[in-house]
């Protein structure tokens, strides 16, 4: 079940990271230059691999308690922050990531950049363009698929579900042709904070010391305890924000649950 | 100098990210968790207690500051 849910984990935090990176390689590429904006992706790729290489062998020299804390407690941080922006974009108290707004953005952007070259590559701008949003949107994906499988001594599952994820967003990226504006991105947000708010609890406390009841048997339900108490939080905010805004249209439906 | 504090920046941005709060409340309830378990005591139960108090905070604190800025605009730090 813990191995079901990891790579679940890495699988929908990979997703949504990748339909983010997508975005921003499309608008370099279509707006300047494909060759440019995929060598950046390339390079970006490259930096990820090398920092995954850096970090991973690493972590699996830190005594186990000490990464399960640690990691715990950043999973944690990340976690709560990621379900933070969920639980307020369900609530319709934050603008929802807009794929197809941000592709425009960029696209304009990237349009009015000056042109030019450096090294071997003719578009500097769209290679730069595309390596940030490669490696930053890329990131907290590599830290959540090293520190996730050190944690359960399976690095090779969790870089299956994060291959599978970029494969999948990939895939589609090139059939649409266009941003992936019809992913339910919100939705995956809400589910990954959950899990990783609910792994890093569940490391976390054991790093320091504290036993689980059920051990491993605990994971699903602590997944269930999160989500309901999320859930809640959403409907008291709904609520909450119709007292305060009564002339306001009411919040629209939401794929977010 | 400036490097190396842009090199800090970007750590502390990654990591703690905007609501310095949260994360110092998890780095505490990590605290007591661990001196509730070295004393022997159920400790379990701690980080999913801090958990909802956490997030409900950072929600309620989100959620004001939209509710006195521009509607939809509530959330701090950068988009995950």
């Amino acid at each position: 079940m813990s191995a079901l849910l990891l790579v679940l984990s890495v699988f929908l935090a990979c997703a949504v990271e990748a339909v983010e990176a997508l975005t921003i390689v499309l608008a370099a590429g279509t707006s300047r230059d494909w060759r440019s904006a995929l060598t950046g992706v390339g390079a970006g790729l490259l930096a990820l691999t090398a920092f995954i290489a850096a970090l991973g062998p690493a972590l699996t020299a830190i005594p186990i308690g000490a990464l399960r804390l640690v990691v715990g407690g950043l999973l944690l941080v990340f976690g709560l922050q990621w379900l933070c922006k969920a639980i307020l974009r369900a609530a319709g108290l934050k603008a929802r990531h807009d794929e197809a707004e941000i592709y425009t953005r960029q696209t304009a952007a990237a349009g009015a950049a000056g042109r030019g070259g450096r090294f071997a590559v003719p578009d500097w701008y769209a290679f730069t363009l595309s390596f940030k949003g490669v490696v930053l949107e890329g990131l907290e994906v590599a830290f959540i698929v090293v520190t996730f499988g050190a944690n359960q001594a399976s690095i090779g599952l969790a870089a299956l579900g994060a291959a599978a994820a970029v494969v999948l967003v990939t895939a589609v990226g090139i059939a649409v042709r266009g941003p992936l504006d019809r992913v339910p991105e919100n939705t995956m947000k809400f589910a990954v904070g959950v899990l990783l708010t609910t792994f890093g609890m569940f490391w976390g406390a054991e790093g320091a010391g504290a036993h689980w009841p059920g051990a491993d048997a605990a994971i699903p339900v602590l997944v269930g305890f999160t989500a309901l108490a999320s859930l809640a939080m959403v409907a008291v905010l709904r609520r909450t924000s119709r007292i305060h805004r009564p002339q306001a249209e009411p919040v629209s439906t939401m794929e977010v649950p | 100098m400036r490097v190396l504090r842009g090199f800090l920046r970007f750590w502390y941005d990654f990591i703690v990210g905007d609501d310095w709060i949260v994360a110092a409340g998890v780095v505490l309830a990590l605290a007591a968790t661990a001196l509730l378990a070295h004393a022997r005591a159920p400790a379990w139960w701690l980080l999913p207690a801090a958990v909802v108090v956490l997030l409900t905070a950072a929600v309620a604190r989100a959620a004001r500051a939209g509710r006195t800025s521009t509607p939809g605009a509530a959330a701090p730090r950068h988009t995950p």
